[in-house]
């Protein structure tokens, strides 16, 4: 459903705030419960995986789904957060939180920096200036090698730790990469029930509207892109300690390509879309680790047939299907299941 | 310095873009209160007029003060901020959001939440909310829309989006409210209600500048009427005076129909 | 080699390839004027054009001239069936989505690409023999450096004659200005975009082509190439024509420039670089228009 200047229709915060005191209990019971179930340490990674993309999808959807722009550079802020982080902690022996937060502050200044001129651009110009900057934000990874060890990469990193727990192996960080994802969903949640999420999604809806009715748009923009920077910027941090070692090869354009494709496919606009499409994502991405070769080819033709057929996100289109007349007639009674499918 | 009472003031606001003059030496007076109509054939520049009011474009000559303030030069968000809300022609109503939560968006300027509070949902932010909220119904009722506020504002009919449009300017508590073709688009009956709700926000205390292809509108609610014609005031008085002007016929009449 | 001699290589080098970029943000361009998108998959027909070389002159023999206008062909059926297939069939048409299906479709083919030719790079044969040029100014250029400035500066002839002068082209111009205009006076609008992509398809074959001789080719050789088009395009302001030829040579050159005097390391940063400090200065390009919003 598009109206008139090509909107989505999004998920709306204020008729769907009972829903979410659900769906985030219920996060934090299946977050508690995976470890116990899940015994296979491989499956353990991948969920971290999708835990840090979430992260980054999450800060990215406000920018692209809610406020209406796009950022084709976010790899760089992951990236500046891992290398902010890993640099302090690993080469300057810093504490490690306060260089998480440092590389958070340090990252949405320069998000702040390159978000003041081009978000006065609008629509390819901005993709262009998204683009290039992630570009450079890479290329400058590998050449400044006496701060960033080039394209070799930093290792040596140390694990995050709180009092006498170390966060050293992958169970461990499992639940501290969801705290964290729960937090960050809580808190865009906070945001996009509040006047600044109003006033974002007005922005997304009419701009010179948004403009009549005291926003100033511009500064909003720049705005949730920093947040957007620092959103990505936490869990490249993380994801420094929790691998302990970063390259530059991990923050190039595709990278950058695959968060907003989540945003996508998870359906722009959809706090918990986001959380899908990362986890869709990620788990292909991972599943296709097995036979690197063919990963680019099913990759694109996946994101092709989504965009072609799904278009409003995988989320939506589940909802679509399940409740789609002809389902209905093949299942005679509404069963439990689809009631609280139907939450999200 | 403006040297009147008026509440608004243009004195000689001329604007051309790339070569075309589209407004020329204009000069007019709104007083408090009034419901001040702005006509004109199409292309007159009446919407122009309007968004140089409300700082979309700056006058390339000539001053506009809002209160004996100067407005002339400030950006939209700072008019609002200062008491001047509008409409538009063609409706910008926040497709994508609840009828509500439109309305809501019109309170920004009476609200302070900034973005690390709403992040974590303050005790402050909760009571402004909960203000919000509040003031939100008070206007919807009174534009008769409590009872569709949850709907979602692209699934409405054209009339009622309109409604929502004004119900947003109202919640900036403007002093000032600029109609941009109220009544387009609009069929008789709904016409009637929007001149009675026009009145009635009169009645709150608001003045209203009107912009309007809609004669019986116009010459229904308006105190006083302001011609153009080709980016020039050509006339202003009374209903009954335009009405009877040579000149205003003319201007309509000898331009090509629309 | 003196300063003066090194500057004139770094400027005709740069203008060669500059050539290149000039000729892909035509592609961007064309295909931004009839749709509103950006194409992504331009990446891959540059790709596709140089690989298709290397299937036909290196593999099959077949005389190189041949091979140019086969490739050509292929290449361009590839646009108007990406158009004609996916993109025609996708349920939204809102410009994000299809902007990324092109992402999707540009995996797609690269993918196709890897699967059939490998990831190692090639070797074309020049069109005309490797003994490098000695010109006058102090600059060498390859034989293939003449035939890369005299096909762009064919293409762009060809392309002028095409937009001025037919009746196809003019079409084309008016359903980039006003769709609904030009349909209602007998465009078919669909045709006109199938052939925007068809066109596109083969302006990036023949970018690949004429670059491959010189700087081998692979599966993603295109990405780059395509990319700094795009920001060519962009940068001489987006879906002008005369601003994709003057974007590209800015564009090469300075980054030649930036590559020889500064560093060969941030030779792509460079270009990017430049791209952003124009957008920033002027944000609708050098020879754009400002787009602004009615209301």
């Amino acid at each position: 459903m598009e109206n008139r200047n090509g909107c989505k229709l999004v998920d709306l915060p204020e008729s769907t705030r009972r829903k979410d005191r659900f769906s985030f209990t219920l996060l934090v019971v299946i977050i508690v419960l995976i470890p116990v179930l899940v015994e296979s340490k491989y499956y353990l990674i991948v969920l971290n995986i999708i835990g840090l993309n979430t992260i980054v999808v999450v800060g990215l959807n406000l920018l692209i789904g809610f406020a209406g722009q796009i950022s084709l550079g976010h790899a760089a802020f992951f990236g500046l957060g891992s290398y902010f982080s890993g640099i302090l902690t690993a080469n300057y022996g810093f504490p490690h939180w306060p260089a998480m937060v440092v590389a958070m502050l340090a990252t949405g200044a320069i998000a702040y920096l390159i978000g003041y001129p081009a978000l006065k651009l609008r629509g390819h110009y901005l993709v262009m200036a998204t683009l290039g900057f992630g570009i450079i934000i890479n290329i400058l990874m590998g050449e400044l090698e006496q701060f960033t060890g080039g394209h070799d990469g930093l290792i040596g990193i140390p694990p995050l730790s709180v009092g006498g727990l170390t966060f050293d192996n992958d169970l461990k960080n499992f639940y501290l990469i969801w705290a964290f994802v729960f937090f960050c969903m809580l808190v865009a949640r906070n945001l996009l029930d509040s006047r600044v999420g109003r006033a974002l999604r007005a922005i997304h809806g009419s701009e010179v509207a948004a403009n009549s009715l005291g926003v100033n748009t511009s500064s909003y923009k720049v705005k949730v892109f920093v947040l957007s920077a620092m959103f990505a910027s936490v869990s490249g941090s993380l994801y420094a300690h929790y691998i302990t070692f970063i390259s530059p090869s991990t923050y190039d354009f595709y990278y950058s390509i695959q968060v907003v494709t989540m945003v996508i496919v998870g359906g722009m606009g959809s706090l918990w879309g986001s959380l899908f499409g990362a986890a869709i994502l990620s788990f292909i991405s991972e599943a296709l680790h097995v036979a690197k070769q063919y990963h680019i080819i099913a990759y694109g033709v996946f994101l092709s047939l989504i965009l072609i057929f799904l278009p409003e996100g995988v989320l939506v289109g589940i909802q679509h299907f399940y409740q789609s007349k002809k389902l209905q007639r093949l299942i005679a009674v509404k069963t439990p299941f689809l009631l609280w499918f139907n939450r999200f | 310095m403006s040297n009147s009472d008026s509440i608004l003031e243009l004195v000689n606001v001329s604007i051309n873009f790339g070569g075309l003059q589209a407004i020329n030496r204009l000069s007019f007076q709104v007083e408090s209160g009034q419901i001040f109509a702005l006509i004109g054939p199409n292309g007159a520049g009446k919407t122009t007029a309007i968004n140089m009011i409300t700082g979309i474009y700056p006058p390339a000559e000539g001053e506009i003060y809002f209160e004996g303030q100067v407005l002339s030069g400030k950006k939209p968000y700072q008019v609002t901020r200062m008491g001047i809300a509008r409409t538009f022609q063609n409706i910008q109503v926040f497709q994508n959001m609840t009828v509500r939560e439109n309305v809501m968006v019109g309170l920004h300027t009476r609200s302070r939440s900034e973005f690390v509070r709403c992040l974590l949902h303050t005790p402050m932010v909760r009571k402004e909310e909960r203000m919000i909220r509040r003031r939100c119904n008070e206007i919807l009722e009174f534009m008769g829309l409590a009872s569709k506020a949850g709907l979602l504002a692209a699934g409405l009919p054209y009339g009622d989006q309109k409604k929502v449009e004004i119900a947003r300017t109202l919640a900036t508590e403007p002093r000032l409210l600029l109609l941009d073709e109220p009544a387009a688009g609009l069929n008789l009956q709904e016409t009637h209600e929007m001149s009675h709700t026009i009145l009635m926000i009169r009645e709150t205390g608001v003045t209203v500048l009107l912009v309007a292809h809609n004669m019986d509108l116009v010459m229904g609610i308006s105190d006083t009427i302001t011609v153009l014609n080709y980016g020039e005031k050509i006339a202003d008085g009374s209903p009954a005076e335009i009405q009877n002007s040579d000149k205003v016929v003319a201007a309509y009449l000898g331009r090509e129909p629309w | 080699m003196d300063f003066s001699q090194q500057i004139a290589q770094y400027i005709i080098t740069g203008l060669s390839i500059g050539a290149i970029y000039a000729i892909v943000a035509m592609g961007f361009n064309i295909i931004h004027n009839a749709t509103g998108i950006v194409n992504f998959a331009q990446c891959e027909f540059i790709s596709l054009g140089g690989m298709s070389m290397y299937t036909l002159v290196v593999l099959l023999k077949i005389p190189i001239l041949i091979s140019f206008f086969i490739s050509m062909a292929t290449v361009s059926l590839i646009g108007a069936l990406m158009e004609r297939g996916p993109i025609r069939y996708a349920r939204s048409k809102e410009i994000i989505i299809l902007i990324f299906l092109t992402i999707g479709l540009s995996g797609t083919l690269r993918g196709t690409a890897q699967q059939i030719w490998g990831t190692d790079n090639v070797g074309v044969p020049a069109f005309s023999g490797e003994d490098p040029i000695h010109l006058p100014v102090g600059a060498t250029i390859l034989p293939q450096h003449m035939w890369v400035f005299g096909i762009t500066f064919l293409v762009m002839l060809v392309l002028r004659h095409f937009f001025r002068n037919t009746m196809l082209g003019k079409a084309m111009r008016a359903t980039a200005v006003n769709r609904q205009a030009a349909a209602l006076v007998g465009v078919s609008v669909d045709h006109m975009v199938l052939l925007s992509f068809a066109l596109s398809g083969a302006l990036g074959a023949v970018a690949g082509m004429i670059i491959a001789p010189i700087s081998t080719t692979s599966y993603d050789t295109g990405i780059m190439l395509g990319l700094k088009g795009f920001a060519a395009a962009i940068l001489g302001g987006y879906g002008n024509f005369a601003g994709a030829i003057l974007g590209g040579v800015i564009l090469g050159v300075l980054e030649s420039l930036g590559a020889g005097l500064l560093s060969s390391q941030y030779k792509d940063a460079t270009a990017f670089l430049v791209l952003l400090f124009v957008l920033f200065l002027k944000p609708t390009g050098i020879m754009g228009y400002g787009e602004s919003e009615r209301v």
